[in-house]
């Protein structure tokens, strides 16, 4: 509430691309097994998932896009792993709105509970 | 980690008509909501008012002082007396100068089951997914701060 306007719409310029990576099913679950499994190759990525190499591998690159993973070079492979903090920018839409509703519900206690 | 949906489960140390009562009789809701409403909630009606300052905390009020005198709206979906009330609305639809009127509604739903000690309350919205995904990013970076400080406030009221 107290922050600069250009500061804002900077957050807002960078946010959206992170609700676009996450609002596909499999873009989904490979970010939930980097966060379950920690850093890990394309080849163990793929193993159990029921698409192809090539399919993560074109996820992974709009995840990286939208900043949620990044990938190094180790050998002859690429390892993938979570960029903690875009994630978290994510959820705090819900998490503020249900910051709202447990301040409300505090004050709905406050006043059931306090009449006798 | 779902996208779409809130619920918040509650055992309050009252009556379950008392709750029933603070939820769905308008007045008594704008008490604790921090809203004053034209009229009374009524199944299938939509009902307006205008967000006024909480008095739990000077600082508290302070930072909702932007918000004072802003309209609120929601249309109620169901009256189940003394079970289950339900409206639609726009999220915390607050931001200055946002014509919030041509975006998805979410579905709040109220439900009270008699529990040991009192009753319990299980409040769920959902329908965060149709909101649009700037709108969903705007309102979290405009609001950056605020509300995660009123929760600590809150808290500590709450505790004292």
């Amino acid at each position: 509430m107290r922050r600069s306007r250009a500061s804002t719409a900077e957050k807002l310029v960078d946010a959206a691309p992170v609700f676009a990576a996450l609002g596909d099913a499999t873009r989904l679950r490979i970010v939930a097994r980097l966060c379950a499994a920690g850093p890990q190759s394309i080849v163990r990525l793929t193993d159990g998932a029921q698409v192809t190499r090539q399919a993560i591998t074109k996820h992974l690159h709009a995840l990286a896009e939208a900043g949620l993973v990044r990938s190094t070079r180790a050998g002859r492979e690429r390892i993938w792993e979570i960029q903690p903090r875009r994630l978290t920018d994510a959820s705090r839409y819900l998490e503020q709105i249900s910051a709202h509703w447990d301040e409300a519900i505090g004050r709905l206690r406050a006043m059931v509970e306090d009449e006798e | 980690m779902s996208t779409d949906r809130i619920e918040k489960n509650v055992l309050l140390r009252a009556p379950r008509d008392r709750v029933w009562q603070a939820i769905t009789d308008a007045t008594r809701f704008g008490t604790w909501f921090g809203v004053e409403l034209d009229g009374p909630f009524v199944a299938g009606s939509r009902v307006g008012g205008r967000i006024v300052p909480t008095r739990v905390d000077p600082e508290v009020a302070a930072m909702q002082k932007p918000y004072t005198g802003m309209a609120f709206e929601c249309t109620v979906d169901r009256i189940e007396p003394m079970d289950r009330f339900s409206f639609r609305w726009h999220p915390f639809a607050v931001e200055p100068g946002v014509d919030y009127s041509g975006e998805p509604t979410t579905l709040v739903t109220f439900e009270l089951e008699d529990a040991a000690g009192g009753t319990r309350l299980r409040i769920t919205e959902s329908g965060f997914d149709k909101i649009p995904l700037e709108r969903r990013a705007k309102a979290f970076a405009a609001n950056d701060g605020g509300w995660t400080k009123q929760a600590e406030l809150i808290a500590k009221y709450l505790a004292s």
